[in-house]
């Protein structure tokens, strides 16, 4: 058994935040059906070129994939009046409806939350947009790749002596997603209590800011100004990343404490420098971490990143390399171990790796089935799931409901 | 300060108990279990603890509660002592347990066991308990056991190799985020497993890898590896996708702003843009162009040509000029916002975003970065301050049958 089974989600959300939230409920056993629109299908179905294979072809994203195993997909045409009764009784059947779409889209198709309860009083309807669905600049269009921005990531990671560089990713969708499982986690517990449905309005700027409390509280009770500064921290010393031999290879090593410190000069070997007085105490360090900072790469630059990492952790300081794709995938031991990636099959693309999550669940484990076909599952969905009639399917498909 | 005031009106968890022994590797979790009205009891030793020994501190001054970590990430908790060392804290834990709903730890994999109170122990006192373990690499593997911190666990996940200028070392985040990751994934991974339990009547154990909440957070990078063998890179302010990197960090005229140039299906934002350049006399230089080229046809040289008259055009502009251009003509831009440009932010204020938290201690309320999500039963608020160590000794240990006799006996044991 699963966690989640008996849990129906209705899926309407598309390219990264929506998408991981509902993988997360379809991965721990809810049922979750994703709607695609008939000429708006997932944007990363096609725009990425992460093609399995490095074949093109609508069912053969690595991307989507990725973020959207263990769900059915469908097609509709929510301009079509049959198309519109397949999404009345899709909404009839939920308990979950998800959306991350500009605030209005949903609306546009009768789809807003008021409409919604007219067919199902007690639904969960969940909206995640970039800055909520009110206030002066709910209709703001934009992407994680900005809001990160917006959301006061960007500013923290960077060099001092250049500007902020942020993330080549977009962090806020990967911030979002844990909060709208939370929420329709919630939602459910407040239905069993109450019997009621209700809605969700997730700002993902709004859910992202609490992980810069510290820093918003150092200013807000201290007017203190947090800014990046490399990969240094003020509490230890040394605390940074360090070149090693081979392309674009580093290791990362963080000291933090004296006893630490001296089980790092005697992994090096006592080098004269390291056992130097300046370098003695935290606060010594401190004050000559510039030139620190560069005698450690002296030492590391000659070295493999995975040797010095192994070095140090079996003397008990903390060393870690700085991992890519790669190492992640094909030699990183631990994320080995605890199964984060596996192979999934699917009908064009063939077995091919997918991610399971962070955390184990000792009674009701996951289990990671692979992404749908664009519309592949039209008829089970509308047969199986929805009771239909072959005669009504038939004429809802002959109707354009799906295209 | 008057205790129970504010702690009678709670939230949609308000019938469950937490019992919470995490160092600031589990704060945030008990934090939105207790901010969603748990009554999450945070249990601290007696004496130092390491964890909030970490500044930096309300007004620059030591002290335990005064650290900002603290403060920010245990409101609407309560706080009691407990020495778990000794076997007479360890059967007031168990005591505890029996009428809990959820343990939260994170001490070394095996620290648990060792003190007699671990899962299968806890779980034959309450087979509805669901206990979570966060640690930064899990309960088992190579791992297990390897000195961690944040600096650490992002560059084992691949969370550090995608930031950062090429000709420099990747970076970390300045402000810690695997302990948040994994206090918000935690938190998910706790309210599913809470879902089964009132379906079924079984708890369970959860064991949170720090190292893999954060490897969860990467993107395009471990897709691309495993499906094409491409390693994903990063390049400063800009930003791959198919062949070519766009600027996506550009400096204007009192500050930084977020915006891209979009081709393929989303060229309508860069269109967008365009029109706001003409509406002021500049852009002729891109008159004509055809955005709407696939991504895989867009090559560097292209378009760092596209770049150059939009890096003037940024360079004349105010981060608050384009923020209203961009709301205006519909283009995707966000400025380079910092802590005090969020809390002057008009969006954050018209929807009543930020909460005052009182200190009487301090003399002052301090704004606290509200709701996650608003709902419309209310279910979150942040309850009260971030408590004293031991601040509900009294009240939770009398909770519990204990008189004033024997509670002052436990504090000479130091038990609590």
């Amino acid at each position: 058994m699963q966690a989640l089974e008996g849990v129906k989600v209705l899926d309407f959300s598309w390219i990264v935040a929506g998408p991981t939230a509902t993988k997360v409920m379809g991965d721990y056993g809810a049922t979750v059906i994703k709607v695609e629109g008939t000429t708006r299908h997932d944007v990363t179905r096609t725009a990425y070129s992460v093609w399995v294979g490095g074949i093109p072809g609508m069912n053969r994203s690595g991307l989507f994939a990725w973020y959207n195993s263990s769900k059915y997909g469908i097609t509709l045409n929510l301009n079509n009046p049959s198309s519109k009764e397949v999404a009345r009784r899709l909404v009839d059947w939920s308990d979950i409806v998800v959306e991350n779409f500009t605030p209005g889209t949903m609306t546009r198709w009768g789809l807003d939350y008021n409409s919604l309860k007219r067919i199902k009083p007690d639904v969960i309807m969940i909206s995640a947009s970039m800055e909520g669905q009110t206030g002066p600049r709910a209709t703001q269009p934009g992407f994680g790749t900005m809001l990160q921005a917006g959301a006061g990531f960007t500013n923290f990671i960077g060099w001092p002596d250049r500007g902020p560089v942020g993330l080549s990713i977009m962090y806020t969708d990967f911030v979002a997603p844990w909060f709208m499982v939370i929420a329709a986690m919630v939602s459910l517990e407040h239905r069993r209590q109450s019997g009621e449905g209700q809605y969700i309005d997730l700002s993902q700027m709004e859910a992202s800011i609490p992980f810069l409390s510290s820093a918003i509280l150092n200013y807000v009770a201290n007017g203190q100004i947090e800014t990046a500064s490399g990969n240094r921290s003020s509490e230890y010393c040394p605390h940074g990343v360090y070149r090693c031999c081979g392309e674009d290879r580093w290791c990362a090593i963080a000291i933090y404490s004296d006893e630490e410190w001296r089980a790092f000069c005697s992994v090096m070997g006592d080098l004269p420098w390291a056992i130097d007085p300046r370098f003695f105490t935290l606060q010594n360090r401190k004050e000559n971490e510039d030139e620190l900072d560069k005698l450690i790469e002296t030492w590391t630059v000659g070295q493999e990143a995975e040797g010095v990492m192994h070095r140090l952790q079996a003397k008990g300081v903390a060393a870690g390399i700085i991992e890519n794709g790669n190492d992640c995938l094909e030699a990183d031991p631990q994320l080995k171990h605890r199964h984060h990636f596996l192979e999934v099959d699917h009908p064009e693309m063939g077995a091919h790796l997918s991610e399971s999550s962070s955390f184990i669940l000792s009674k009701t484990p996951i289990n990671v089935r692979r992404s749908p076909c664009l519309g592949e599952h039209n008829e089970f969905v509308c047969t199986q799931i929805l009771n239909m009639s072959d005669e009504e399917f038939i004429k809802t498909l002959a109707e354009g409901a799906f295209g | 300060m008057e205790e129970n005031v504010k702690l009678t009106q709670r939230g949609v968890l308000q019938p469950y108990r937490v019992l919470d022994l995490t160092d600031n590797k589990g704060y945030f979790c008990s934090k939105i279990l207790a901010e969603l009205g748990a009554d999450v009891i945070k249990i601290e030793p007696p004496g130092v603890n390491l964890s909030i020994e970490k500044g930096p501190y309300y007004h620059g001054k030591y002290g335990l509660e005064r650290s900002l970590l603290w403060m920010a990430f245990n409101t609407s908790k309560r706080c009691i002592s407990l020495n778990l060392g000794l076997t007479q804290g360890q059967e007031i834990f168990r005591q505890l347990v029996k009428t809990s709903h959820f343990v939260i730890e994170s001490l070394p994999p095996g620290h648990m066991d060792d003190k007699g109170l671990g899962y299968n122990v806890l779980s034959e006192l309450n087979p509805q308990i669901i206990m979570t373990s966060i640690t930064p690499f899990g309960q088992s593997g190579p791992y297990r056991d390897y000195n961690d911190g944040d600096l650490v666990v992002s560059a084992l996940s691949g969370f550090s190799y995608l930031s950062g200028d090429q000709d420099r070392a990747p970076l970390r985040f300045s402000v810690e985020q695997s302990s948040v990751q994994a206090g918000s994934q935690a938190a998910m991974a706790i309210l599913i497993a809470h879902h089964y339990r009132q379906l079924s009547g079984e708890g369970q154990y959860i064991d949170v890898s720090m190292h893999e909440c954060m490897a969860l957070c990467t993107w395009v990078q471990k897709p691309e590896w495993a499906y094409l063998k491409n390693m994903y890179r990063r390049q400063g302010v800009r930003q791959f996708r198919s062949h070519a990197s766009a600027r996506v960090i550009w400096p204007c005229r009192d500050g930084y702003v977020a915006w891209r140039i979009w081709t393929g299906g989303e060229s309508h934002f860069t269109e967008a843009f365009i029109n706001y350049m003409n509406s002021e006399g500049m852009g002729q230089e891109l008159a004509g162009v055809k955005f709407g080229i696939s991504y895989d046809e867009v090559t560097q040289e292209l378009i760092e040509n596209w770049e150059r008259p939009i890096g003037e055009f940024m360079l004349r502009h105010t981060k608050s000029e384009l923020v209203d251009a961009a709301l205006k003509w519909g283009f995707t831009l966000y400025p380079v916002n910092t802590p005090e440009d969020l809390l002057d932010n008009n969006q954050l204020k018209a929807r009543d975003y930020w909460v005052e938290v009182e200190y009487p201690d301090f003399g002052v309320s301090v704004s606290y970065p509200g709701a996650p999500f608003k709902s419309t039963a209310p279910m979150w608020q942040i309850s009260h301050n971030a408590p004293l160590i031991g601040e509900h000794n009294k009240e939770i240990y009398t909770e519990l049958g204990l008189s004033l006799e024997n509670i002052a006996e436990l504090m000479r044991n130091n038990v609590i």
